[in-house]
């Protein structure tokens, strides 16, 4: 009943509003580009701000052209939301945060509803309150619509940065002829581990190795899962023929795994990633004596 | 030393991801850390916060954990409520069975927990929720003996 009435009503202002960015898009880009948004990110020169403060104006037009002042997936929007998203970017990136973003686009309403109220002949008529009003509406979504690209642009970095660490943190390292080791660092959730055992197993087979020792030294704690994934991991590494060491168990940790009530009995462990080494090697028949022993003993062998 | 406990009061955490539990264990270490936890102490209490924690991510469906550090004289505490409203455990018992598992892991994650903690204790009602309290105290006050 009431909703074709009222969009009857809401039409026209929006698109008085929609006609007005077209009409003085000029003179508002020419405002926007002294405002402080605009000025900081466009340092080189004003050109540039001022022709993105036209880009803004052109998509708040088209917005207000169709009518949905207040939702932010207006498809007017989508022609600058890469730029308003570089936009706030660069301001994080110079150290505002949230917050002064969101008030350095608040500031740019107030340029522009000064123009629209000098339009009218009687700024306190009824419909130019009603104009400012739809303007003042937009502008607002406008807001919204940069706080989303930043956090948008939040999230996507996060992600990324995940995905390197699940990368970075799970080096194989070759510590002697058929013995590679792995420094575990971090928590070790089912995605880490994943990683972790296919990079184990590829360095198995690259360096032909028969001996794989998981250190979990830089592991804080080991829960049932965290056993549950070294479990596993060692079970691959038994079947593709090379015998698994975990090195690094803590004394609390290790006080932790028995009060939790996990049986690791048939993991070999070692405290330390040197004892796990020296396991290795003496199964290899390496032993690691000082230099000055040997010499020693080939003194004693001349004499 | 004061002041910093009394600045800690009671904090509700969420747990609806893997992120999450990763933080629900850095803030549980710093409680029990501030608290005066001994290393072993604050392992085995991190431990229990992790498997409970999961618990309530992979069970309940998600919830939160509310952290209220207490204090009792001469010995501070650390009590963690682990809140879902999930289906709800069925048979307690055999859910406090070691080995007993119904999503696949070792089983021994809230008999383990409950082997952690100095207090345990499981309010579950089948179709409303969980909620899993345990308690651990910084220094064990030794139990009165009768000299014989």
């Amino acid at each position: 009943m009431s909703v074709s009435e009222e969009n009857a009503e809401r039409e026209p202002v929006a698109y008085q509003v929609s006609a007005f960015l077209e009409r003085r898009r000029e003179q508002i880009a020419q405002r926007w580009a002294d405002a402080a948004l605009f000025r900081t990110v466009f340092t080189v020169s004003r050109d540039e701000a001022v022709e993105a403060g036209r880009a803004v104006a052109a998509a708040l037009a088209a917005v207000a052209a169709s009518g949905r002042l207040d939702d932010i997936r207006a498809s007017g929007f989508e022609a600058v939301r890469d730029q308003l998203g570089r936009m706030a970017a660069s301001r994080a990136r110079t150290g505002t945060d949230p917050d002064g973003v969101a008030n350095e686009v608040a500031a740019l309403r107030e340029p522009a509803t000064e123009l629209l109220r000098a339009e009218f002949a009687e700024p306190d008529a009824p419909e130019a309150h009603e104009a400012v009003l739809a303007l003042t509406v937009l502008m607002g979504t406008l807001r919204l619509v940069v706080m989303e690209t930043t956090v948008s642009a939040g999230e996507e970095l996060i992600a990324r940065q995940r995905e390197q660490l699940h990368e970075v943190a799970t080096p194989v390292i070759k510590l002697w002829e058929s013995t590679v080791a792995v420094p575990l660092i971090g928590t070790l959730d089912s995605a880490r581990s994943q990683v972790v055992m296919e990079s184990l197993l590829d360095a198995i087979v690259a360096e032909r190795a028969r001996y794989a020792i998981l250190d979990i030294t830089g592991v804080p704690t080991v829960d049932s899962l965290v056993a549950q994934h070294l479990m596993k991991t060692v079970a691959a590494a038994r079947l593709m023929g090379a015998e698994c060491i975990v090195s690094g168990i803590r004394p609390a940790i290790a006080q932790t795994i028995v009060h939790l009530g996990i049986d690791l009995g048939t993991v070999l462990t070692r405290s330390s990633l040197a004892d796990a080494l020296a396991y290795a090697l003496s199964q290899q028949g390496v032993e690691i004596a000082p230099l000055r022993a040997v010499g020693a003993a080939a003194d004693a062998g001349t004499r | 030393m004061m002041q910093a406990s009394r600045h800690a009061g009671p904090a509700s955490l969420p747990i609806g991801s893997d992120a999450d539990l990763a933080w629900v264990r850095q803030q549980v270490r710093q409680a029990a850390a501030e608290l005066g936890f001994g290393l072993v102490q604050q392992t085995k209490l991190v431990t229990a916060a992790s498997e409970l924690a999961r618990n309530t991510l992979v069970h309940g469906g998600g919830g939160h954990v509310q952290i209220t550090p207490l204090d009792a004289g001469s010995s501070r505490g650390l009590r963690l409520a682990f809140v879902d409203t999930g289906p709800g455990i069925r048979d307690l018992d055999q859910a406090l069975t070691d080995g007993y598992t119904s999503g696949g892991g070792l089983g021994l994650g809230l008999s383990g927990a409950k082997r952690l903690v100095q207090e345990f204790e499981v309010d579950s009602r089948p179709g409303e929720g969980t909620t899993v309290t345990v308690t651990a105290w910084a220094t064990v006050v030794p139990p009165s003996r009768t000299v014989p």
